[in-house]
């Protein structure tokens, strides 16, 4: 089975927020990068898939800019076989439908039986490039996967509904879905991974990208909340908070 | 027409949902401003009763959708269809478990931007604005689009306000949607008891770590029950597997945002603190004063969980029972 996962590359989830000079963009300096971690469930999925048959290729793909290479390369030393970096310096600030335009541009020449992608990048929190993918694709998709089976060319999913309920899907691959957490525990990728990746190809591309679909006019920062207050201590303090509840708050 | 607003109606039985009337009431106001009137769509079992709510919310046409709901994509290409044929300023949804699935088909079968999670719209120079968390509710993007916009709104976002409009319903002319490209449900479960969804509830009540062990979470139940809540936890809690992952607050858990959150005994890590930071009154219960938690609480207590949450879900029992 060809299996292919996306990754985005997105700043760490303890970066403080700085506004670029730009005004519509984050200020990169100095921000560690990670894959955003719902595309670890993806990256892990698609191992678990491939050890389970005991055959199969593990595609990992990134419209990032150059220094992508490391997530990449992360993703290799787990266990993936190979990836393509499709390059764009700007693809944090890429839209949702020119991201899913690049992504699709480059998977529907790879052969994918299994699509994977996270339920959402924690950079701009869309959560919509997996959907937009099958879309440009014409493939079946299911969002927000916490349980993944695949046999006989169909696969078997799970996804919390409303209210607490369960769905359980039947899709017939190849087919785009996208990860949350639950599905399972992404993997370190040991010293002998590590080394493996070095010899592990990353084909480089540049990006085909259209125009913009929607305009960013400005990032700003949250106003500040008000000021954490402490009205007391142990037990006794609850009369004091059920009045502020009941007569400031009105919540009660 | 240009100015005109569809917003799709989330219901059940007829009853609309509460995040459903609050898009209502956003379109509503949005409406007004580009000279355009509000349509809702709805869909499934019960639909025609839903039309009052609906109207009285500011709907001035409710159309019906013929279509079986739990076929997401048949219900998005009902939608599709709609917004064709309208092509109205703005399509919008409810950032539901169903609006956040719903909304990326409708955008990938129309072609159309979505902006999603937004926690205001508003009208400038005649286009619409969506105001969206980004980074994890660290950053605020706007943005807008020419032409059809779509967007989802994060309950709790807008208060419901009643706003009659004529509400006239009509079934929609919709081509038989295509059935299920590929992706059947199979089944449903429902969980043990029918649960308040954590990212809509008006009320959520969150334990961490400091509880020790998965049994004391009754703490944190017993006090959710009586407030007519919901139940949210900590990555920790979590990852120690006292807890579903359904009711993960934080960064990679939900995002909520509700009237009032009470946390307990949880630190308030970064992390936390991106799922939870907009609820509109954060109570924090923690017995280290140096707990970053107390930095948003609007009102702390410095103490023993177990101590402090029997005694407050027994004031909140009293206060329930005075009336
Ligand atoms: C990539 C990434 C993503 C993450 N995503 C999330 C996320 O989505 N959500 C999330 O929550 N975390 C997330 N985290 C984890 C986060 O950094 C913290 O580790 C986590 O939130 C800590 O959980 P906690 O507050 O329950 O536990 P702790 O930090 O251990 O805090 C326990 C608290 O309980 C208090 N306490 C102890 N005993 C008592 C008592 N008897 N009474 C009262 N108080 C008591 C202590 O003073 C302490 O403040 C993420 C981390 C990373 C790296
Ligand atoms: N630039 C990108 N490169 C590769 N995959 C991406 C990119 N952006 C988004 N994705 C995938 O789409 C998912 C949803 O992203 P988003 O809609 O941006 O929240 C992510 O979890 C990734 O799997």
């Amino acid at each position: 089975m060809n299996i292919v996962v996306c990754i985005k590359r997105v700043p760490a989830t303890d970066t403080r927020i700085k506004v670029g000079a730009d005004g519509t963009s984050i200020d990169e300096t100095q921000v560690e990068s990670i894959i955003s971690p719902y595309d670890e469930f993806a990256v892990e999925a698609a191992l678990q898939l491939k050890e389970a048959a005991g055959a199969g290729e593990v595609t990992v793909v990134s419209l990032g800019p150059a220094e992508t290479t490391k997530e990449l390369r992360t993703c290799l030393a787990m266990g993936a076989d190979k990836a393509v970096l499709l390059k764009d310096g700007d693809a944090a600030k890429r839209d949702a439908q020119t991201t899913a335009a690049a992504l699709a541009a480059c998977i529907s020449g790879l052969n994918a039986d299994l699509v994977l992608c996270g339920k959402q990048a924690v950079d701009r929190d869309q959560g919509q490039v997996g959907t937009l993918l099958a879309a440009k694709l014409g493939l079946p998709c299911v969002t927000e996967i916490k349980k993944l089976e695949v046999a006989d060319g169909k696969a078997t999913v799970e996804r919390a509904g409303d209210g607490g309920t369960t769905e359980t899907w039947n899709v017939t691959l190849p087919a785009v879905l996208t990860t949350t957490k639950g599905l399972n525990e992404p993997r370190y990728a040991g010293l002998k991974g590590i080394m493996a990746a070095k010899k592990k190809p990353i084909e480089e591309v540049d990006a085909a990208l259209d125009d913009a679909h929607i305009t960013v006019k400005s990032l700003e920062l949250p106003p500040p909340r008000r000021e954490g207050r402490i009205i007391g201590e142990g037990p006794d303090a609850v009369d004091e908070l059920m009045r502020l509840l009941r007569e400031e708050a009105k919540v009660l | 027409m240009a100015g005109d607003i569809l917003v799709v109606a989330e219901h059940s039985d007829g009853a609309v949902k509460r995040p459903s009337l609050e898009a209502l009431t956003c379109a509503a106001g949005l409406a007004g401003s580009l000279g355009g009137s509000v349509t809702a769509l709805v869909a499934g079992p019960g639909a025609a009763d839903a039309a009052s709510a609906c109207g009285a919310h500011g709907a001035a046409k409710v159309l019906t959708l013929d279509v079986d709901v739990a076929d997401t994509n048949a219900w998005a290409a009902a939608v599709a269809g709609v917004a064709t044929e309208a092509s109205p300023a703005l399509v919008l949804f409810s950032h539901t478990a169903r609006g956040k699935d719903l909304a990326p088909r409708v955008a990938g079968k129309l072609d159309r931007p979505l902006a999603s999670d937004c926690t205001e719209l508003s009208v400038d120079g005649g286009a619409v604005v969506a105001r969206r968390p980004v980074y994890a509710g660290k950053a605020l993007v706007n943005v807008s689009a020419s032409g059809t916009l779509l967007a989802t709104l994060r309950p709790n976002a807008v208060p419901a306000t009643e706003n009659a409009a004529a509400g006239e319903t009509s079934a929609a002319d919709v081509k038989a949607p295509e059935k299920g490209l590929g992706a059947v449900l199979a089944e449903i479960v429902a969980a043990a008891s029918e649960k308040i969804e954590l990212t809509e509830a008006a009320v959520v009540v969150s334990g961490g770590r400091g509880l020790k062990e998965a049994a004391n979470f009754n703490l944190v139940e017993d006090l959710a029950a009586a407030l007519g809540g919901a139940v949210g936890a900590s990555r920790a809690v979590v990852d120690a597997g006292w807890r579903p992952h359904t009711e993960q607050v934080g960064q990679t858990g939900k995002t909520v945002s509700p009237n009032l959150y009470i946390a307990i005994a949880i630190s308030g890590a970064i992390q936390h603190l991106a799922g939870m930071r907009t609820s509109n009154y954060i109570v924090a219960i923690n017995k280290d004063p140096e707990a970053p938690i107390f930095k948003v609480a609007d009102y702390g207590i410095v103490g023993d969980a177990f101590e402090v949450v029997p005694r407050l879900t027994e004031a909140v029992k009293a206060a329930a029972a005075a009336g």
